[in-house]
Protein backbone atom coordinates (compact mmCIF):
# COMPACT_ATOMS: atom_id res chain seq x y z
CA UNK A 1 0.00 0.00 0.00
CA UNK A 2 2.54 2.65 -0.93
CA UNK A 3 0.40 5.67 0.58
CA UNK A 4 1.35 3.62 3.74
CA UNK A 5 4.79 3.36 2.73
CA UNK A 6 4.99 7.30 2.54
CA UNK A 7 3.38 7.65 5.39
CA UNK A 8 6.07 6.33 7.03
CA UNK A 9 8.71 8.40 6.03
CA UNK A 10 6.56 11.99 6.74
CA UNK A 11 6.26 10.17 10.36
CA UNK A 12 3.40 12.45 12.50
CA UNK A 13 2.17 10.53 15.45
CA UNK A 14 -1.17 12.19 15.63
CA UNK A 15 -2.69 10.03 12.19
CA UNK A 16 -6.11 12.91 12.67
CA UNK A 17 -3.45 15.36 10.87
CA UNK A 18 -3.89 13.47 7.42
CA UNK A 19 -7.36 13.79 5.63
CA UNK A 20 -6.88 10.38 3.80
CA UNK A 21 -7.06 9.05 7.67
CA UNK A 22 -10.07 11.03 9.17
CA UNK A 23 -12.10 9.71 5.48
CA UNK A 24 -11.18 6.07 6.27
CA UNK A 25 -12.11 6.68 10.21
CA UNK A 26 -15.25 7.93 8.49
CA UNK A 27 -15.94 5.24 6.16
CA UNK A 28 -15.06 2.39 8.17
CA UNK A 29 -16.95 3.91 11.16
CA UNK A 30 -20.03 3.43 8.92
CA UNK A 31 -19.58 0.44 7.09
CA UNK A 32 -18.72 -1.85 10.54
CA UNK A 33 -21.84 -0.65 11.82
CA UNK A 34 -23.96 -1.67 9.31
CA UNK A 35 -21.57 -4.91 8.82
CA UNK A 36 -21.79 -5.37 12.42
CA UNK A 37 -25.99 -5.20 12.87
CA UNK A 38 -26.29 -6.83 9.52
CA UNK A 39 -23.88 -9.93 10.06
CA UNK A 40 -25.66 -10.48 13.71
CA UNK A 41 -28.91 -11.82 11.33
CA UNK A 42 -26.68 -13.45 9.04
CA UNK A 43 -25.14 -15.13 11.94
CA UNK A 44 -28.33 -16.26 13.31
CA UNK A 45 -29.76 -17.64 10.60
CA UNK A 46 -26.30 -19.91 9.71
CA UNK A 47 -26.30 -17.88 6.27
CA UNK A 48 -22.84 -16.68 6.66
CA UNK A 49 -21.48 -18.90 3.70
CA UNK A 50 -23.61 -17.38 1.27
CA UNK A 51 -23.18 -13.55 2.76
CA UNK A 52 -19.82 -14.77 1.70
CA UNK A 53 -20.54 -15.86 -1.90
CA UNK A 54 -22.69 -12.37 -2.88
CA UNK A 55 -19.11 -11.04 -2.11
CA UNK A 56 -17.11 -13.25 -5.00
CA UNK A 57 -20.34 -12.32 -6.96
CA UNK A 58 -19.97 -8.55 -6.54
CA UNK A 59 -15.75 -8.84 -6.94
CA UNK A 60 -17.70 -9.91 -11.01
CA UNK A 61 -20.09 -7.08 -11.10
CA UNK A 62 -17.41 -4.76 -9.95
CA UNK A 63 -14.80 -5.47 -12.83
CA UNK A 64 -17.56 -5.92 -15.34
CA UNK A 65 -18.45 -2.20 -14.60
CA UNK A 66 -14.77 -1.13 -14.40
CA UNK A 67 -15.32 -3.49 -18.00
CA UNK A 68 -18.23 -0.59 -19.35
CA UNK A 69 -16.48 2.63 -17.50
CA UNK A 70 -18.71 3.04 -14.66
CA UNK A 71 -17.42 3.00 -10.57
CA UNK A 72 -17.38 -0.57 -9.29
CA UNK A 73 -19.67 0.55 -6.46
CA UNK A 74 -22.30 0.02 -8.96
CA UNK A 75 -21.57 -2.58 -10.68
CA UNK A 76 -20.88 -4.01 -7.26
CA UNK A 77 -24.28 -3.38 -6.34
CA UNK A 78 -26.30 -4.32 -8.56
CA UNK A 79 -24.47 -7.74 -9.01
CA UNK A 80 -24.85 -8.60 -4.92
CA UNK A 81 -28.39 -7.36 -5.05
CA UNK A 82 -29.72 -9.51 -7.55
CA UNK A 83 -27.79 -12.21 -6.91
CA UNK A 84 -29.21 -12.27 -3.07
CA UNK A 85 -32.59 -11.33 -4.31
CA UNK A 86 -31.95 -14.65 -6.56
CA UNK A 87 -31.36 -16.82 -3.71
CA UNK A 88 -33.73 -15.63 -1.32
CA UNK A 89 -36.73 -16.40 -4.34
CA UNK A 90 -35.06 -19.74 -4.95
CA UNK A 91 -36.28 -20.84 -1.25
CA UNK A 92 -33.71 -22.08 1.58
CA UNK A 93 -33.52 -25.39 -0.75
CA UNK A 94 -30.85 -23.52 -3.05
CA UNK A 95 -29.72 -20.85 -0.61
CA UNK A 96 -28.69 -23.10 2.16
CA UNK A 97 -27.28 -25.60 -0.37
CA UNK A 98 -23.43 -25.14 0.23
CA UNK A 99 -22.45 -27.00 -2.88
CA UNK A 100 -24.53 -24.55 -5.52
CA UNK A 101 -23.57 -21.67 -3.83
CA UNK A 102 -19.76 -22.46 -3.95
CA UNK A 103 -20.15 -23.89 -8.02
CA UNK A 104 -21.66 -20.29 -8.36
CA UNK A 105 -19.23 -17.88 -6.48
CA UNK A 106 -16.18 -19.28 -8.30
CA UNK A 107 -18.20 -19.18 -11.25
CA UNK A 108 -18.47 -15.52 -10.50
CA UNK A 109 -14.71 -15.06 -9.40
CA UNK A 110 -13.62 -16.66 -12.89
CA UNK A 111 -16.19 -14.10 -14.87
CA UNK A 112 -14.21 -11.81 -12.56
CA UNK A 113 -11.08 -12.58 -14.08
CA UNK A 114 -12.39 -12.50 -16.94
CA UNK A 115 -13.32 -9.29 -16.94
CA UNK A 116 -9.81 -8.30 -15.25
CA UNK A 117 -8.44 -10.04 -18.35
CA UNK A 118 -10.28 -7.21 -20.94
CA UNK A 119 -9.75 -4.04 -19.31
CA UNK A 120 -5.86 -4.40 -17.97
CA UNK A 121 -5.69 -1.23 -17.30
CA UNK A 122 -8.21 -1.80 -14.35
CA UNK A 123 -5.88 -4.62 -12.83
CA UNK A 124 -4.31 -2.65 -10.71
CA UNK A 125 -7.37 -2.00 -8.98
CA UNK A 126 -8.54 -5.51 -8.55
CA UNK A 127 -6.03 -6.02 -5.17
CA UNK A 128 -8.08 -2.98 -3.91
CA UNK A 129 -11.32 -4.60 -4.87
CA UNK A 130 -10.17 -8.23 -3.47
CA UNK A 131 -8.58 -7.00 -0.29
CA UNK A 132 -10.03 -3.25 0.16
CA UNK A 133 -8.18 0.21 0.39
CA UNK A 134 -9.98 2.21 2.71
CA UNK A 135 -7.00 4.83 2.69
CA UNK A 136 -7.94 5.85 -0.66
CA UNK A 137 -11.71 6.62 0.13
CA UNK A 138 -12.78 10.07 -0.89
CA UNK A 139 -16.09 12.12 0.36
CA UNK A 140 -18.16 11.33 -2.34
CA UNK A 141 -17.88 7.79 -1.41
CA UNK A 142 -18.50 8.63 2.30
CA UNK A 143 -21.32 10.27 1.24
CA UNK A 144 -21.89 7.18 -0.71
CA UNK A 145 -21.50 4.48 1.96
CA UNK A 146 -23.75 6.68 4.79
CA UNK A 147 -26.51 6.91 1.86
CA UNK A 148 -25.99 2.89 1.72
CA UNK A 149 -26.09 1.67 5.05
CA UNK A 150 -29.04 4.41 6.04
CA UNK A 151 -31.13 2.21 3.54
CA UNK A 152 -29.36 -0.61 4.59
CA UNK A 153 -30.27 0.20 8.47
CA UNK A 154 -33.73 1.32 7.78
CA UNK A 155 -34.62 -1.75 5.79
CA UNK A 156 -33.45 -4.15 8.43
CA UNK A 157 -35.67 -2.22 10.90
CA UNK A 158 -38.67 -2.69 9.26
CA UNK A 159 -38.49 -6.67 8.44
CA UNK A 160 -36.52 -6.82 11.82
CA UNK A 161 -39.44 -8.58 13.99
CA UNK A 162 -40.73 -11.27 11.45
CA UNK A 163 -37.37 -11.70 10.73
CA UNK A 164 -36.15 -12.75 14.42
CA UNK A 165 -39.23 -15.16 14.25
CA UNK A 166 -38.97 -16.71 10.74
CA UNK A 167 -35.11 -17.37 11.59
CA UNK A 168 -35.23 -18.68 14.95
CA UNK A 169 -38.48 -20.80 14.78
CA UNK A 170 -39.56 -20.78 10.57
CA UNK A 171 -42.49 -23.29 11.34
CA UNK A 172 -44.27 -21.37 13.62
CA UNK A 173 -43.99 -17.90 11.59
CA UNK A 174 -45.27 -19.41 8.44
CA UNK A 175 -48.37 -21.20 10.52
CA UNK A 176 -48.78 -17.20 11.89
CA UNK A 177 -48.41 -15.55 8.81
CA UNK A 178 -45.32 -14.50 8.24
CA UNK A 179 -44.35 -14.24 4.87
CA UNK A 180 -41.06 -16.40 4.93
CA UNK A 181 -40.20 -16.61 1.32
CA UNK A 182 -40.66 -12.54 1.35
CA UNK A 183 -38.33 -11.94 4.14
CA UNK A 184 -35.93 -13.96 3.12
CA UNK A 185 -35.31 -12.20 0.04
CA UNK A 186 -35.91 -8.45 1.58
CA UNK A 187 -32.87 -10.14 3.96
CA UNK A 188 -30.71 -11.35 1.46
CA UNK A 189 -31.21 -8.07 -0.67
CA UNK A 190 -29.90 -6.15 2.40
CA UNK A 191 -27.35 -8.68 2.81
CA UNK A 192 -26.51 -7.51 -0.65
CA UNK A 193 -26.25 -3.70 0.15
CA UNK A 194 -24.06 -4.36 3.44
CA UNK A 195 -21.05 -6.93 1.86
CA UNK A 196 -21.27 -4.30 -1.65
CA UNK A 197 -20.48 -1.06 1.66
CA UNK A 198 -18.31 -3.40 3.19
CA UNK A 199 -15.84 -4.35 0.33
CA UNK A 200 -15.26 -0.91 -0.28
CA UNK A 201 -13.46 -1.38 3.14
CA UNK A 202 -11.95 -4.27 3.30
CA UNK A 203 -12.42 -5.86 -0.03
CA UNK A 204 -14.74 -8.60 -1.22
CA UNK A 205 -12.56 -11.69 0.24
CA UNK A 206 -12.71 -9.84 3.53
CA UNK A 207 -15.94 -9.11 4.30
CA UNK A 208 -15.98 -11.82 6.73
CA UNK A 209 -13.98 -9.65 9.36
CA UNK A 210 -16.63 -7.25 9.92
CA UNK A 211 -19.82 -9.15 8.99
CA UNK A 212 -18.91 -12.30 10.79
CA UNK A 213 -16.08 -11.85 13.39
CA UNK A 214 -17.61 -8.87 15.55
CA UNK A 215 -21.64 -11.05 15.87
CA UNK A 216 -19.95 -14.62 15.83
CA UNK A 217 -18.23 -13.07 19.18
CA UNK A 218 -20.84 -10.94 20.26
CA UNK A 219 -23.52 -13.86 20.27
CA UNK A 220 -20.80 -15.92 22.66
CA UNK A 221 -20.51 -13.07 24.97
CA UNK A 222 -24.26 -12.64 25.33
CA UNK A 223 -27.42 -14.11 24.64
CA UNK A 224 -29.65 -11.40 24.86
CA UNK A 225 -31.34 -10.27 21.50
CA UNK A 226 -30.45 -6.64 21.84
CA UNK A 227 -27.52 -6.33 23.90
CA UNK A 228 -26.00 -8.81 21.03
CA UNK A 229 -26.86 -6.56 18.28
CA UNK A 230 -25.50 -3.74 19.77
CA UNK A 231 -22.59 -5.41 21.11
CA UNK A 232 -21.78 -6.86 17.48
CA UNK A 233 -21.55 -3.48 16.31
CA UNK A 234 -19.71 -2.48 18.39
CA UNK A 235 -17.36 -5.07 18.12
CA UNK A 236 -16.79 -4.49 14.33
CA UNK A 237 -16.27 -0.59 15.11
CA UNK A 238 -13.41 -0.93 17.47
CA UNK A 239 -11.84 -3.37 15.05
CA UNK A 240 -12.37 -1.22 12.84
CA UNK A 241 -10.66 1.88 14.26
CA UNK A 242 -8.36 -0.35 16.04
CA UNK A 243 -7.44 -1.38 12.85
CA UNK A 244 -6.70 1.65 10.99
CA UNK A 245 -4.34 3.05 14.14
CA UNK A 246 -2.81 -0.45 14.33
CA UNK A 247 -2.32 0.09 10.45
CA UNK A 248 -0.71 3.24 11.00
CA UNK A 249 1.33 2.72 13.05
CA UNK A 250 2.89 -0.42 11.59
CA UNK A 251 2.37 0.34 7.95
CA UNK A 252 1.01 -2.86 7.86
CA UNK A 253 -1.87 -3.46 5.91
CA UNK A 254 -5.40 -2.10 6.82
CA UNK A 255 -7.54 -5.06 5.58
CA UNK A 256 -5.01 -7.08 7.38
CA UNK A 257 -4.70 -5.41 10.68
CA UNK A 258 -8.96 -5.45 10.96
CA UNK A 259 -8.49 -9.43 9.81
CA UNK A 260 -6.24 -9.87 12.36
CA UNK A 261 -8.32 -8.40 15.22
CA UNK A 262 -11.48 -10.17 14.42
CA UNK A 263 -10.11 -13.27 14.20
CA UNK A 264 -8.30 -12.33 18.04
CA UNK A 265 -11.66 -10.92 19.32
CA UNK A 266 -13.60 -14.46 18.25
CA UNK A 267 -11.42 -16.50 19.64
CA UNK A 268 -10.74 -14.70 22.93
CA UNK A 269 -14.66 -15.43 23.66
CA UNK A 270 -14.24 -19.44 22.70
CA UNK A 271 -13.34 -19.95 26.24
CA UNK A 272 -16.37 -17.48 27.84
CA UNK A 273 -18.72 -19.60 26.52
CA UNK A 274 -16.96 -23.05 26.95
CA UNK A 275 -16.78 -21.77 30.74
CA UNK A 276 -20.61 -20.65 30.44
CA UNK A 277 -22.17 -24.30 29.36
CA UNK A 278 -20.18 -26.34 31.48
CA UNK A 279 -21.61 -23.88 34.31
CA UNK A 280 -25.10 -24.47 33.44
CA UNK A 281 -25.24 -28.06 32.48
CA UNK B 1 -68.64 -27.12 19.30
CA UNK B 2 -66.35 -29.16 17.40
CA UNK B 3 -63.20 -27.85 17.14
CA UNK B 4 -62.15 -30.00 14.11
CA UNK B 5 -64.01 -31.39 12.01
CA UNK B 6 -63.12 -33.21 8.39
CA UNK B 7 -65.75 -33.65 5.55
CA UNK B 8 -64.95 -36.22 3.17
CA UNK B 9 -61.21 -34.50 3.22
CA UNK B 10 -58.76 -35.03 0.42
CA UNK B 11 -54.71 -33.55 1.26
CA UNK B 12 -52.10 -34.02 -1.02
CA UNK B 13 -48.67 -33.02 -0.68
CA UNK B 14 -46.12 -33.28 -3.90
CA UNK B 15 -49.46 -34.83 -6.22
CA UNK B 16 -49.88 -37.97 -2.95
CA UNK B 17 -53.16 -37.79 -1.23
CA UNK B 18 -51.46 -38.20 2.28
CA UNK B 19 -55.34 -38.52 3.36
CA UNK B 20 -58.18 -39.14 1.15
CA UNK B 21 -61.49 -38.79 1.63
CA UNK B 22 -61.47 -38.58 6.00
CA UNK B 23 -64.02 -37.45 7.97
CA UNK B 24 -63.73 -36.81 11.54
CA UNK B 25 -64.90 -34.85 14.72
CA UNK B 26 -62.60 -33.66 17.75
CA UNK B 27 -65.03 -32.58 19.75
CA UNK B 28 -63.89 -29.53 22.35
CA UNK B 29 -62.15 -30.30 25.59
CA UNK B 30 -60.67 -33.59 24.07
CA UNK B 31 -56.93 -34.83 24.52
CA UNK B 32 -56.73 -36.75 20.92
CA UNK B 33 -53.55 -39.04 19.99
CA UNK B 34 -52.57 -38.97 16.53
CA UNK B 35 -50.92 -42.07 15.91
CA UNK B 36 -49.98 -43.80 12.25
CA UNK B 37 -46.57 -44.74 10.71
CA UNK B 38 -44.30 -42.47 9.43
CA UNK B 39 -45.51 -40.30 6.54
CA UNK B 40 -49.48 -41.22 7.20
CA UNK B 41 -50.34 -37.47 7.34
CA UNK B 42 -49.78 -36.75 11.22
CA UNK B 43 -48.08 -33.49 10.50
CA UNK B 44 -49.96 -32.70 6.96
CA UNK B 45 -52.65 -32.90 9.11
CA UNK B 46 -51.61 -30.51 11.35
CA UNK B 47 -50.67 -28.26 8.74
CA UNK B 48 -54.42 -28.27 6.97
CA UNK B 49 -55.76 -27.52 10.28
CA UNK B 50 -53.18 -24.29 10.87
CA UNK B 51 -54.72 -23.16 7.19
CA UNK B 52 -51.09 -23.82 5.58
CA UNK B 53 -53.06 -26.29 3.40
CA UNK B 54 -55.67 -26.73 1.94
CA UNK B 55 -57.78 -29.63 1.05
CA UNK B 56 -58.00 -30.82 -2.52
CA UNK B 57 -61.74 -31.69 -1.52
CA UNK B 58 -64.07 -32.14 0.87
CA UNK B 59 -63.78 -29.24 3.67
CA UNK B 60 -61.63 -28.77 6.77
CA UNK B 61 -63.52 -26.77 9.91
CA UNK B 62 -61.83 -25.25 12.82
CA UNK B 63 -63.81 -23.32 15.34
CA UNK B 64 -66.52 -24.08 12.76
CA UNK B 65 -64.60 -21.76 10.12
CA UNK B 66 -62.16 -22.63 7.23
CA UNK B 67 -59.08 -22.21 8.95
CA UNK B 68 -56.57 -19.37 8.18
CA UNK B 69 -53.09 -18.33 8.72
CA UNK B 70 -51.96 -16.82 12.29
CA UNK B 71 -55.58 -18.51 14.18
CA UNK B 72 -54.70 -17.15 17.81
CA UNK B 73 -56.85 -19.66 18.99
CA UNK B 74 -54.08 -22.13 18.10
CA UNK B 75 -51.37 -23.04 19.92
CA UNK B 76 -48.77 -25.06 17.76
CA UNK B 77 -45.43 -26.67 18.58
CA UNK B 78 -43.83 -28.06 15.26
CA UNK B 79 -42.29 -31.27 15.08
CA UNK B 80 -38.15 -29.76 15.81
CA UNK B 81 -36.29 -29.80 12.65
CA UNK B 82 -34.61 -26.66 12.19
CA UNK B 83 -32.88 -25.87 15.34
CA UNK B 84 -29.92 -23.83 14.42
CA UNK B 85 -27.57 -26.32 16.95
CA UNK B 86 -25.41 -23.12 17.59
CA UNK B 87 -28.39 -20.25 18.06
CA UNK B 88 -26.93 -18.33 21.25
CA UNK B 89 -30.19 -16.76 22.30
CA UNK B 90 -31.62 -16.90 25.44
CA UNK B 91 -35.12 -19.20 26.09
CA UNK B 92 -36.82 -15.60 26.92
CA UNK B 93 -36.11 -13.89 23.71
CA UNK B 94 -36.90 -17.23 21.68
CA UNK B 95 -40.41 -17.01 23.32
CA UNK B 96 -40.57 -13.69 22.85
CA UNK B 97 -39.94 -13.51 19.16
CA UNK B 98 -42.88 -15.59 18.44
CA UNK B 99 -45.23 -12.50 20.07
CA UNK B 100 -46.49 -10.70 17.47
CA UNK B 101 -43.62 -12.23 15.45
CA UNK B 102 -45.47 -11.13 12.23
CA UNK B 103 -45.66 -7.59 12.75
CA UNK B 104 -43.40 -5.18 10.56
CA UNK B 105 -40.66 -2.95 12.34
CA UNK B 106 -38.92 -3.05 15.35
CA UNK B 107 -39.09 -6.38 17.88
CA UNK B 108 -40.61 -4.64 21.40
CA UNK B 109 -42.55 -6.13 24.03
CA UNK B 110 -45.36 -4.43 26.14
CA UNK B 111 -46.14 -5.06 29.79
CA UNK B 112 -48.56 -7.41 29.07
CA UNK B 113 -46.74 -9.58 27.01
CA UNK B 114 -43.65 -9.66 29.58
CA UNK B 115 -46.64 -10.86 31.92
CA UNK B 116 -47.79 -13.44 29.80
CA UNK B 117 -44.50 -14.92 28.85
CA UNK B 118 -43.56 -15.05 32.63
CA UNK B 119 -46.88 -16.52 33.51
CA UNK B 120 -46.28 -19.14 30.90
CA UNK B 121 -42.31 -19.89 31.65
CA UNK B 122 -44.48 -20.36 35.20
CA UNK B 123 -47.26 -22.45 34.47
CA UNK B 124 -44.64 -24.91 32.18
CA UNK B 125 -42.07 -24.73 35.01
CA UNK B 126 -38.97 -23.71 32.84
CA UNK B 127 -38.54 -20.18 34.50
CA UNK B 128 -35.06 -21.79 34.62
CA UNK B 129 -34.48 -22.14 30.78
CA UNK B 130 -35.18 -18.15 30.04
CA UNK B 131 -32.09 -17.17 30.93
CA UNK B 132 -29.76 -19.14 28.74
CA UNK B 133 -29.20 -20.02 25.30
CA UNK B 134 -31.06 -22.38 23.10
CA UNK B 135 -27.82 -23.95 22.15
CA UNK B 136 -26.57 -25.20 25.77
CA UNK B 137 -30.35 -26.69 26.52
CA UNK B 138 -30.88 -30.22 25.91
CA UNK B 139 -33.47 -31.82 23.74
CA UNK B 140 -36.36 -32.20 26.62
CA UNK B 141 -34.93 -28.50 27.71
CA UNK B 142 -36.00 -27.10 24.31
CA UNK B 143 -39.16 -29.14 23.84
CA UNK B 144 -40.36 -27.84 27.35
CA UNK B 145 -39.94 -24.07 26.60
CA UNK B 146 -41.18 -25.04 22.87
CA UNK B 147 -44.38 -26.13 24.96
CA UNK B 148 -44.36 -22.80 27.03
CA UNK B 149 -44.23 -20.89 23.78
CA UNK B 150 -47.12 -22.93 22.22
CA UNK B 151 -49.72 -21.96 25.22
CA UNK B 152 -48.82 -18.20 25.22
CA UNK B 153 -52.19 -16.20 23.92
CA UNK B 154 -54.57 -18.40 25.38
CA UNK B 155 -55.38 -21.03 22.42
CA UNK B 156 -57.90 -22.78 23.20
CA UNK B 157 -56.41 -25.58 20.50
CA UNK B 158 -52.67 -27.20 20.98
CA UNK B 159 -51.26 -29.22 18.38
CA UNK B 160 -48.42 -30.53 19.45
CA UNK B 161 -46.24 -32.35 16.72
CA UNK B 162 -44.41 -35.34 18.14
CA UNK B 163 -43.34 -33.51 21.25
CA UNK B 164 -41.75 -36.62 22.97
CA UNK B 165 -39.10 -37.15 19.34
CA UNK B 166 -35.78 -37.22 20.53
CA UNK B 167 -36.55 -37.29 24.50
CA UNK B 168 -36.10 -39.97 26.80
CA UNK B 169 -38.47 -41.84 29.26
CA UNK B 170 -38.32 -39.62 32.09
CA UNK B 171 -38.56 -35.86 29.49
CA UNK B 172 -41.24 -37.88 27.51
CA UNK B 173 -42.92 -38.32 31.03
CA UNK B 174 -43.12 -34.59 31.98
CA UNK B 175 -44.18 -33.29 28.58
CA UNK B 176 -46.83 -35.36 29.03
CA UNK B 177 -47.88 -34.52 32.38
CA UNK B 178 -47.15 -30.88 31.78
CA UNK B 179 -49.53 -31.05 28.58
CA UNK B 180 -52.75 -32.88 30.54
CA UNK B 181 -52.46 -30.66 33.40
CA UNK B 182 -51.93 -27.26 31.74
CA UNK B 183 -54.78 -28.52 29.32
CA UNK B 184 -57.61 -30.30 31.64
CA UNK B 185 -56.86 -26.66 33.85
CA UNK B 186 -57.87 -24.67 30.68
CA UNK B 187 -59.71 -26.85 28.58
CA UNK B 188 -57.84 -27.01 25.88
CA UNK B 189 -58.23 -29.16 23.35
CA UNK B 190 -55.18 -31.27 22.47
CA UNK B 191 -54.08 -33.25 19.00
CA UNK B 192 -50.86 -34.71 20.08
CA UNK B 193 -49.35 -36.74 17.70
CA UNK B 194 -46.61 -39.27 18.77
CA UNK B 195 -45.23 -42.46 17.98
CA UNK B 196 -46.23 -44.70 20.92
CA UNK B 197 -49.60 -45.21 22.14
CA UNK B 198 -48.71 -46.42 25.65
CA UNK B 199 -47.50 -43.08 27.43
CA UNK B 200 -50.65 -41.26 25.98
CA UNK B 201 -52.88 -44.22 27.30
CA UNK B 202 -53.46 -42.53 30.73
CA UNK B 203 -54.23 -39.50 28.99
CA UNK B 204 -56.34 -39.51 25.94
CA UNK B 205 -59.49 -39.24 25.59
CA UNK B 206 -59.62 -40.73 21.87
CA UNK B 207 -57.37 -41.89 19.93
CA UNK B 208 -56.91 -40.52 15.78
CA UNK B 209 -54.89 -43.53 13.76
CA UNK B 210 -53.75 -42.26 10.53
CA UNK B 211 -52.50 -44.79 7.63
CA UNK B 212 -53.37 -45.85 4.33
CA UNK B 213 -54.97 -42.55 3.74
CA UNK B 214 -57.38 -43.39 5.78
CA UNK B 215 -57.89 -41.65 9.35
CA UNK B 216 -60.30 -43.84 12.24
CA UNK B 217 -60.96 -41.67 15.39
CA UNK B 218 -62.81 -43.10 18.74
CA UNK B 219 -61.84 -44.18 21.74
CA UNK B 220 -58.78 -46.84 22.07
CA UNK B 221 -60.75 -49.95 22.41
CA UNK B 222 -62.48 -49.46 19.51
CA UNK B 223 -59.57 -48.19 17.06
CA UNK B 224 -56.44 -50.19 18.43
CA UNK B 225 -57.95 -53.84 17.30
CA UNK B 226 -56.32 -56.28 14.71
CA UNK B 227 -59.08 -55.30 11.84
CA UNK B 228 -58.94 -51.96 11.81
CA UNK B 229 -55.34 -51.23 12.25
CA UNK B 230 -54.25 -54.03 9.14
CA UNK B 231 -56.29 -52.13 7.07
CA UNK B 232 -54.50 -48.25 8.27
CA UNK B 233 -51.22 -50.74 8.28
CA UNK B 234 -51.78 -52.42 4.74
CA UNK B 235 -50.68 -55.45 6.37
CA UNK B 236 -51.61 -57.80 8.63
CA UNK B 237 -51.53 -56.47 12.48
CA UNK B 238 -52.02 -58.05 15.57
CA UNK B 239 -52.63 -56.03 18.75
CA UNK B 240 -51.16 -57.79 21.86
CA UNK B 241 -52.31 -56.32 25.46
CA UNK B 242 -50.45 -57.37 28.31
CA UNK B 243 -50.40 -55.48 31.84
CA UNK B 244 -51.84 -52.13 30.92
CA UNK B 245 -49.52 -52.00 27.69
CA UNK B 246 -50.76 -52.53 24.32
CA UNK B 247 -48.71 -53.32 21.78
CA UNK B 248 -49.18 -53.20 17.97
CA UNK B 249 -47.56 -56.19 16.27
CA UNK B 250 -46.71 -57.32 12.37
CA UNK B 251 -45.26 -60.58 12.11
CA UNK B 252 -43.97 -60.33 15.91
CA UNK B 253 -42.37 -56.93 15.54
CA UNK B 254 -43.80 -54.15 17.40
CA UNK B 255 -44.53 -51.76 14.62
CA UNK B 256 -44.57 -48.75 16.78
CA UNK B 257 -41.23 -49.34 18.55
CA UNK B 258 -39.71 -50.43 15.25
CA UNK B 259 -40.84 -47.30 13.64
CA UNK B 260 -39.43 -44.80 16.41
CA UNK B 261 -36.35 -46.59 16.54
CA UNK B 262 -35.93 -46.01 12.53
CA UNK B 263 -36.66 -41.91 13.23
CA UNK B 264 -34.16 -41.96 16.48
CA UNK B 265 -32.57 -44.17 18.55
CA UNK B 266 -33.32 -42.28 22.05
CA UNK B 267 -36.23 -44.78 23.21
CA UNK B 268 -34.61 -45.61 26.86
CA UNK B 269 -37.04 -47.58 29.14
CA UNK B 270 -40.26 -45.91 28.30
CA UNK B 271 -42.10 -49.63 28.81
CA UNK B 272 -40.81 -49.41 32.58
CA UNK B 273 -43.43 -47.37 33.56
CA UNK B 274 -46.87 -48.89 34.07
CA UNK B 275 -49.96 -46.65 32.69
CA UNK B 276 -53.36 -48.68 34.46
CA UNK B 277 -56.42 -47.28 32.84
Amino acid sequence: MFMATRMAITITTDMFAYEFMTNAFAASGVVAVVSGLVGYFLVMRGQTFAGHALSHIGFAGATGAGLIGLAPLWGLLTFTVVAGVTMGALGERISNRDVVIGVVLALALGFGLLFLHYYTSFATQAAALLFGNVLAVDRATIVALAVLGAITVGALAVIMRPLIFASLQPELAEAKGVPLRFVSVIFLAIVALAVSACAQIVGVLLVFTLMVGPPAAAQRLTVGLWRGLFLSAALALAEAWLGLTLAFYTDWPVSFCIALLSALVYFATLPTAARHRVATA
Amino acid sequence: MSVVTLNHATLRVGGRNVLSRVGFSIEAGEFIGVLGPNGAGKTTLMRAILGLLSPSEGNVKVFGHTPRRGNPGIGYLPQVRTVLPDLRVRGRDFIASSLNGEHWGLPSLGRDDRITIEATLDAVGVRDLAARPLSDMSGGERQRLLLAQALIGQPKLLLLDEPLISLDARHQEVVIDVVREVCRRRRITVLFSAHELNQLLGTLDRVLYLGNGQAVLGTVDEVVKAPVLSRLYGTEIQVVRADGHIFVMSRGRDVERSDHLHDHNVHGHAHGHHHHH
